[in-house]
């Protein structure tokens, strides 16, 4: 039985396709075989930051509809042994998405694979409530920005009424918060609510801080998840963050200014 | 910080802390909302009904009306806060 994993935040745009992407690739790469299933009905886009784009063939809805067998429409990533990923669908129809089919899908993948990364839409439409519905595990990716804590709460409370351990009365689905696009600068100087004040509102375990990083983009532009960048601050926090979630002991990272040096002290520019 | 917002950063330092706001408004928001979350959907309806069936009798506007919902482990109570105006004893508006 695979250990299903939603990567969710009520909120658009904190990076939860950028997480899906590398977390999946990181369980992958630790030798978990890993799926990645994109929720986002109409507005795919996990493909482009796997770099898998134009393999599409079939998607999501297709096998949900029986127009195609859940192993034509899996795709094997080239960069990752382990990894596959199974594509949104580009309908417009939102109710294409149905219950039945996605637990179909999932127990089928469930089969399969150890690990099934649920990469939910924004909002809290039906999109969401599906890709939540059957985690074992939740990752609420959280921007240190008030509307994003907000809405990352209501995930939080749907999590705890609307999912299937909650409403069969389950152990409860194990949450954990993953904060991103950290600039402890900016915190340092008070312009940013700090992990700690994050973590004291929302109450859950922290899993991870992703500093804010340029490398983050760079990765997206290339369609190569930021794990894959070793040396850059991001992807090296993603691996922390993997790790954790295996129940590795990895102390955080990243939550501090570097130092800088006589040069940079005197004359500033980019930390 | 270079050395040209030295000066620049004491002009800020006077201003309110930001984050600081933002825990404020945050703590506050999320803790009212989570007193709403459990509430059951039909509430505000039933609020409305029980509005009317006050206003038959007293004139009362919406804020003097109060329903809280508190679901603990067995039971589930529903607190309901009328606050007529002091001369109500006059009738029927």
């Amino acid at each position: 039985m695979a250990k299903i994993i939603v990567v969710t935040s009520g909120k658009g745009g904190v990076g939860k396709t950028t997480t899906s992407a590398a977390l999946s690739t990181g369980l992958a790469m630790q030798g978990y075989r890993t799926v990645v299933v994109d929720f986002d009905i109409g507005l795919r886009n996990l493909d482009l930051v796997l770099g898998c784009e134009r393999r599409v063939v079939y998607d999501f809805i297709n096998v949900i509809n029986g127009e195609a067998a859940l192993h034509q429409a899996l795709i094997k990533d080239k960069h990752t042994d382990n990894l596959f990923i199974l594509p949104a669908s580009q309908t417009r129809d939102k109710d294409a998405l149905t219950p039945e089919g996605v637990a179909e899908v999932l127990e089928a993948l469930s089969r399969e694979f150890d690990y099934i990364i649920c990469d939910s839409p924004a909002g809290i439409e039906r999109g969401a409530l599906m890709a939540l519905y059957h985690a074992d595990e939740a990752i609420i990716t959280t921007n240190p920005e008030v509307s994003s804590v907000r809405d990352s709460d209501r995930i939080l409370g749907i999590l705890h009424s609307k999912s299937k351990r909650a409403e069969l009365n389950l152990e409860p689905i194990r949450e954990h918060l993953l904060l991103t696009r950290y600039d402890p600068a900016r915190v340092v100087r008070g312009d940013m609510l700090s992990v700690e004040d994050v973590s004291d509102i929302l109450a859950i375990p922290l899993l991870g801080v992703i500093p804010e990083d340029p490398a983050v983009l760079k990765a997206s532009n290339q369609g190569t998840p930021v794990i894959h960048l070793a040396d850059s601050d991001a992807g090296s926090a993603y691996d922390d963050a993997v790790r954790r979630l295996l129940g590795q002991d990895c102390p955080m990272r990243f939550l501090n200014t570097p130092r800088k040096g006589l040069f940079q002290r005197l004359f500033g520019g980019q930390s | 910080m270079s050395l040209l917002e030295v000066f620049r950063s004491k002009q800020k330092k006077n201003e309110h802390n930001s984050a600081a706001i933002a825990r404020e408004r945050l703590q506050i928001i999320v803790t009212h909302e989570r007193a709403g979350n459990n509430t059951p959907d039909y509430i505000p309806s039933m609020k409305q009904d029980i509005l009317e069936v006050v206003r038959k009798y007293v004139s009362v506007s919406e804020e003097h009306v109060s329903i809280t919902f508190e679901s603990q482990k067995d039971v589930s109570i529903l607190e309901l806060n009328v606050t007529l105006p002091e001369n109500c004893s006059v009738g029927a508006p």
